[in-house]
């Protein structure tokens, strides 16, 4: 089941600060388990993060991207109490959505 | 014959420095890589299991364990930890955080020793509902002051029985806390290691663990750590949450004293 | 040449159907199948393509993103530690101070897979992203960006090592 996430936005000026962390084991299907059989591999392939309806941000993600995922970045626009929320999709077909507030 | 020690003096000097700049370089280096990674730190997913872990009735009483007293009263986990471990009456004995969670587990869930102690160490891949547990806890203590006492006889014998545990080398390496931890400036490859003898540095290494260890890809408490560095060391395996392991965990947390709590860390 | 690399990913690839039709299609017409049907240039939606993320060397990364020529650029930057402590997670930023960046990749060259990640950038969102990575060995990581339909580069070796015994 996917796990949720931890966002944090906050408002810096006249920019959000956005940083996203994904529970997600990223596992790469190259490694193998203690019977030597290949670990299937199970990761995040898009990323897409939006400010009420815009898209602030696009991603696409392959094997290398580490473990519990991390992405950070700003954005111009947002306002304190603006809702950013942002949607994962993984190569097995799950998918998670989450919200945030703005700080 | 004087511009032979000149030189010699020179040849010295410059080995000294040459030495000085290899060690000091990548630790800088590993202080940075340190730096990056304390942005986003996954034991948050973690301390959020160990709430839900906290609240969850189980054990054949089927109760939480929200009426666990820690040393402030039942259910009180704000500063808890950085007065652990720490002499309770209801048991009689010095107990580290995850022996009294043992203690709760069993007193008031009802379960077995053996069932209190399952599965206590994550391992990667796997989370520990135990480490979850004690992720949630410690980070009620951030940003508070490292306070052990050792007012309680049975707390000092536990302090001196750790200090002695520091110092005791054994093993087919001849070997102890106190040949890693007892001098500055000393590192393994990149990383720096923590001279426990030295107050600053006992601070900084007590204040944060547990830490998200990003080579396991999981949360190790204080005891895990422990329970490793004694396995490095080539000592016969160590029981979990045993009395050795709180003494050495007193030993340090009385060291650590002042230093400002700020765990669950991130660390290689 | 084309012919043998793409051979060897039809045989090593985990395919669905259609793009095993479509990698037996560029069999035939080497190359220029690629460039034919996703059409090098056009700005890019975050879409996921195996193409890209399989390919098995720089070069032929950067001939499946469309990219036949960049620029070095100091107005790019790629930045991380210089020495990772841990493979698995390598901390990297790259950013550019071109105005109207419209996306940003991350690319290791010594991965079995050089692109790790890529992002569409919006107008409104600044081209600065910080993430984190996994490293085989150390290598040039190169951050490419791409703006008016001209991509930009900088790289900057990361040096992979072991720490010690976890602090």
């Amino acid at each position: 089941m996917a796990q949720p996430m931890r966002i944090r936005a906050k408002l810096k000026g006249d920019e959000v600060e956005a940083k996203i962390l994904v529970q997600h084991p990223m596992e790469t299907g190259l490694r193998k388990n203690v019977d030597g059989e290949k670990i299937p591999a199970h990761f995040i392939k898009t990323l897409v993060v939006k400010y009420e309806d815009k898209v602030v941000l696009e991603s696409v993600l392959g094997i290398a991207v580490s473990k519990d995922p991390f992405i950070s970045f700003s954005f111009k626009g947002g306002a304190k109490d603006g809702k950013l929320s942002v949607t994962w999709t993984d190569n097995l077909g799950e998918t998670r959505t989450d919200t945030v507030t703005v700080d | 014959m004087k511009h032979l020690k000149q030189l010699l003096f020179f040849m010295i000097a410059l080995q000294w420095t040459v030495q000085v700049f290899a060690e000091s370089a990548p630790v800088e280096q590993g202080d940075i890589y340190k730096e990056l990674i304390e942005d986003g730190n996954p034991a948050e997913f973690r301390e959020m299991r160990g709430k839900e872990v906290w609240q969850q009735k189980a054990g054949p009483n089927n109760v939480s364990l929200k009426q666990c007293d820690l040393g402030k009263g039942p259910g009180v986990i704000k500063g808890v930890y950085v007065e652990l471990p720490k002499y309770f009456s209801d048991a009689k004995k010095v107990m580290d955080l995850e022996q009294r969670l043992i203690y709760c587990k069993t007193t008031i869930q009802g379960l077995t020793y053996e069932q209190a102690i399952s599965s206590p160490l994550s391992i990667a891949g796997h989370a520990s509902d135990v480490e979850a547990l004690v992720s949630y806890i410690t980070a009620a203590s951030k940003g508070m002051k490292m306070a052990v006492k050792l007012d309680h006889p049975l707390e000092k014998e536990a302090y001196e029985l750790g200090r002695k545990l520091f110092f005791y080398r054994a093993g087919s390496h001849d070997f102890g806390c106190v040949t890693c931890h007892s001098n500055d400036d000393k590192r393994i490859r990149l990383q720096s290691l923590a001279n426990l003898l030295n107050p600053n540095d006992a601070q900084a290494t007590y204040t944060t663990w547990p830490a998200y260890r990003l080579s396991q890809g999981e949360v190790w408490s204080m005891q895990h750590r422990i329970i490793d560095c004694l396995r490095q060391q080539r000592f016969p395996e160590v029981t979990y949450a045993s009395d050795s392991i709180t003494a050495l965990t007193m030993f340090m947390a009385k060291n650590a004293e002042g230093g400002i709590y700020n765990a669950p860390a991130i660390k290689r | 040449m084309i012919r043998q690399m793409t051979k060897s990913k039809e045989a090593t690839l985990n395919l669905d159907l259609g793009k095993r039709d479509f990698l037996r299609l560029s069999a035939m017409f080497g190359m220029a199948a690629i460039v034919g049907f996703y059409g090098v240039g056009e700005v890019r939606a975050a879409e996921w393509r195996d193409v890209d993320f399989n390919a098995k060397n720089l070069k032929d990364t950067l001939k499946s993103l469309g990219v036949d020529d960049y620029t070095m650029s100091t107005d790019i930057t790629v930045d991380s530690a210089e020495i990772a402590e841990n493979g698995a997670v390598v901390p990297v930023s790259v950013s550019s101070a071109i105005p109207n960046t419209e996306y940003m990749a991350i690319l290791v060259e010594k991965n079995p897979n050089p692109l790790a990640t890529a992002f569409t950038i919006p107008t409104g969102t600044l081209a600065s992203v910080k993430t984190r990575i996994k490293m085989g060995e150390t290598s040039n990581v190169l951050a490419l960006a791409k703006v008016n339909g001209k991509w930009f580069a900088a790289s900057k070796e990361i040096k992979v090592t072991l720490g010690g015994c976890g602090g």
